[in-house]
């Protein structure tokens, strides 16, 4: 297995790799990252000049029907190059959702501005006490009219300071765990009642403390059935997030690597040591592995199979491990210079952590991989 | 698991606990002394030790230690460290105080020890180089003889602190032609010199530890040469001998794992999976610190009856830095999605942190400790050290 891109897969892929080589680099990032809002808003225009954004949706919405193998060509090359913009908040987690179980009138409405690179969007389903756990919810929606009002908490929200509008998982009926009773609603970000405490986050992107005291939201999906959503939307940030950390991965190997064949201590250059040759061989290893395992919920996520969840967890859990890996690894084999702000090395280490945390992190994902099993 | 102490030994601790209990200052105790204090703050314990004569455990009475045996130094290292209080500079008092004692002259101990002890000296090791990590002896900062002076020339990096320092030792290049280790000396100079710039290195956790330190045509008086012109090696070697032998960080990483089991059992609830996870992870942790801890405790007992450690330190820092390294993986585990957040440096009081204090400092130790593995020797070194002087590989 192994999977060779249609023409129109590499045109997608040398486009993005020819963007990011002329607007995003090392120095174009950082300047992105200090800058007051903390997100490129030209370079997210870019994206969608680039038709980046339209790329995984359907053609019936306005999509280019690239799908999931689309989202994996991007982040592949979003994670080379540590873009910090809110690709999977905005289209494969957002713009999915809403594809996947909006009615038609919210397609209509949300997904051509997503398209067009005019609002941005973010998640909203960690509380205090869910660590991982997609239906630990007590946030709560309240029937009022023809809509509903939310009261609640929401933590450690990625992408929420940049975002237009937030979809946020609210019980409307059952107790703190239950699965059934979680609905999804779209709220305005600046809506009335809504309070945002914003922070930075270890891989240089922002995220946000979100207070709902009775704010306006719209019924995403269908009441009772915000989970079984989320699920399908994780499995999706997942195969978008293990894509990014195996380019991170890639461009840590490269980096080691070159950095092995040109540091000399001892008279020679340190990639001569049999000790550090083999870790670059386990870090080689790793990359390969994860390429492969990275491909193939790619593939499974796009023909939708039946044991796609479980698949995803799995990658999360493997492709999270190897990342934590390489990227100690890289850091130790850079010596004090891995250390440093200045080289990007250290970047890509803080952005394999926070992926590690995002959506669960892999310890969670072995065990739910375990459960799954032995619940078929 | 503790020595076996005499009655007298036994008392000892029984004065440092109390006095530590006591004195230590209540606005040292911040969230992260390393990284959040001024200089003034970090020099009030160390002000208190020095009043107390306690500042300084290894050097010999006449020069102003206490006197103490290897068994009391290892009492009060362990209380101190179990206590978390900030250790004293370990530049000034653990590294260059001794090569002064050691090697350095009559003149030179009476300039400069008093004001180790006293802090009011703040010391800087201008050892590793752009193009000299691992080996040190490659170092190319060139000291020219003019008259009674040298002309420095050269860049140090990795400097912990210089941005505070009164003074730096370096290791300089004095005879270009001798072979690397043979043509090194040990200087020491002044930081207001002339020519000396200080530039700082922010490091993955955003903070601001260490420093380039730069020497342009810098005029160093002939005297602040330390023992013999070209024997720089052997002090400096004596040196990082010092400079490993507490790296084992035991206290430390007591207090961390315990910090942590609280920090488990407030955000994981025991019906969640991960909860067993944790507490299988953090006892196989606290098996590492007890083994570790024996081991030390055996060292120190064969100290104490006069027998050569030999490269034991190597083992210390290994496994030491790696044990931390674990134990606050699993701390930035443990807060879960709050690991995504980082405090900005310098901190300031009005910048917001989501969710609990005990979790606040927890992504930049993570990060921050990823350098423990390689300064000091890294951990490489270290096992080629043990391959060669162990094992005889």
């Amino acid at each position: 297995m192994d999977i060779q891109f249609t023409e129109e897969q590499e045109l997608l892929r040398s486009s993005v790799q020819r963007l990011l080589r002329d607007q995003y680099d090392f120095d174009a990032r950082r300047k992105i990252v200090a800058s007051e809002d903390g997100i490129g808003r030209e370079q997210w225009a870019a994206f969608a000049e680039l038709g980046l954004l339209a790329a995984p949706f359907s053609e019936a919405v306005g999509g280019l029907g690239g799908g999931p193998l689309s989202t994996m060509i991007i982040m592949q090359e979003f994670g080379r190059h540590l873009v910090v913009e809110p690709f999977v908040e905005t289209v494969v987690v957002a713009g999915g959702l809403v594809e996947q179980v909006g009615s038609d009138a919210q397609k209509r409405a949300f997904i051509a501005d997503i398209i067009a690179g005019s609002k941005l969007w973010a998640l909203a389903w960690t509380e205090k006490g869910s660590r991982f756990d997609l239906a630990t919810v007590t946030t709560t929606a309240r029937r009022d009219g023809d809509g509903y009002v939310l009261t609640g908490e929401k933590t450690a929200v990625m992408a929420a300071p940049w975002a237009d509008y937030l979809i946020v998982s609210a019980r409307t009926s059952g107790h703190r765990h239950d699965r059934g009773g979680v609905s999804l609603f779209v709220v305005d970000r600046r809506a009335a009642n809504l309070d945002l405490q914003s922070f930075g986050t270890i891989d240089g992107r922002r995220a946000a403390e979100i207070s709902l005291r009775g704010v306006r939201g719209e019924l995403l999906g269908k009441e009772g059935e915000g989970v079984k959503a989320l699920e399908a939307c994780r499995n999706h940030a997942i195969g978008a997030l293990c894509a990014e950390a195996v380019g991170a991965i890639g461009e840590l190997n490269a980096a080691t690597l070159d950095y092995s064949k040109t540091r000399k201590q001892f008279g020679v250059t340190i990639g001569s040591f049999q000790v550090l040759q083999h870790r670059m061989v386990d870090m080689f290893i790793a990359h390969q592995e994860t390429l492969s395992l990275m491909q193939h919920l790619s593939l499974s996520l796009r023909d939708d199979e039946a044991g796609v969840s479980r698949l995803a967890s799995g990658a999360k859990s493997k492709i999270g491990y190897a990342g934590k890996f390489v990227a100690d690894q890289a850091v130790q084999l850079h010596g004090g210079m891995g250390m440093t702000d200045e080289l990007n090395v250290g970047h890509y280490f803080k952005r394999i952590s926070s992926i590690n945390i995002q959506f669960g992190d892999p310890a969670y994902h072995v065990l739910r991989y375990a459960q799954l099993d032995a619940a078929a | 698991m503790e020595l076996a102490l005499s009655p007298d030994d036994a008392a000892f601790r029984d004065e440092v606990r109390a006095f530590i209990k006591d004195k230590y200052p209540e606005e040292m105790r911040v969230a992260n002394p390393e990284t959040d204090l001024s200089k003034e703050q970090m020099l009030l314990w160390h002000r208190i030790l020095h009043n107390k004569g306690w500042i300084a455990p290894l050097w010999p009475k006449q020069y102003g230690g206490p006197g103490w045996s290897i068994t009391r130094r290892f009492i009060f290292e362990q209380e101190t460290t179990r206590a978390g209080t900030m250790p004293p500079l370990a530049f000034s008092v653990t590294m260059v105080g001794p090569v002064i004692y050691t090697f350095g002259n009559d003149a030179q101990k009476q300039k400069f020890l008093p004001r180790i002890l006293s802090g009011e000296d703040w010391w800087c090791q201008g050892y590793s180089e752009p193009g000299s990590g691992s080996d040190l002896a490659t170092v190319r900062t060139k000291a020219v003889r003019d008259g009674d002076h040298y002309i420095v020339n050269g860049h140090k990096t990795w400097t912990t602190l210089a941005q505070h320092a009164d003074w730096i030792f370096c290791l300089v290049r004095t005879d270009p032609t001798a072979k690397p280790q043979s043509g090194i000396s040990f200087l020491l100079i002044d930081m207001k010199s002339p020519g000396v710039t200080v530039r700082p290195i922010i490091t993955i956790d955003g903070s601001h530890e260490v420093n380039d330190v730069f020497l342009e045509d810098v005029r160093v008086p002939a005297e602040n040469l330390i023992g013999e012109e070209s024997k720089g090696w052997t002090y400096a070697k004596f040196l990082l001998g010092n400079e490993r032998t507490s790296m084992a960080g035991i206290g430390r990483s007591t207090r961390y794992i315990s910090r942590l089991k609280k920090i488990v059992k407030a955000e994981i609830p025991e019906d969640d999976p991960a909860h067993l996870e944790f507490i299988r992870d953090i006892a196989r942790v606290e098996l590492d610190v007890l083994a570790l801890e024996a081991t030390e405790l055996r060292v120190v007992a064969q100290m104490a009856r006069g027998i050569d450690p030999g490269p034991a330190a190597s083992l210390f820092k290994i496994r030491g830095t790696e044990i931390f390294q674990n134990i606050t993986e699993l701390t930035h585990r443990a807060i879960g999605n709050y690991g995504l957040a980082i405090r900005e440096h310098p901190i300031s009081a009005n910048h917001f942190m989501p969710g609990p204090d005990y979790g606040h400092t927890a992504s930049e130790k993570y990060l921050n400790s990823r350098k423990l593995s390689i300064y000091g020797g890294s951990n490489e070194i270290q096992r080629n050290i043990i391959a060669k002087a162990v094992l005889g590989l």
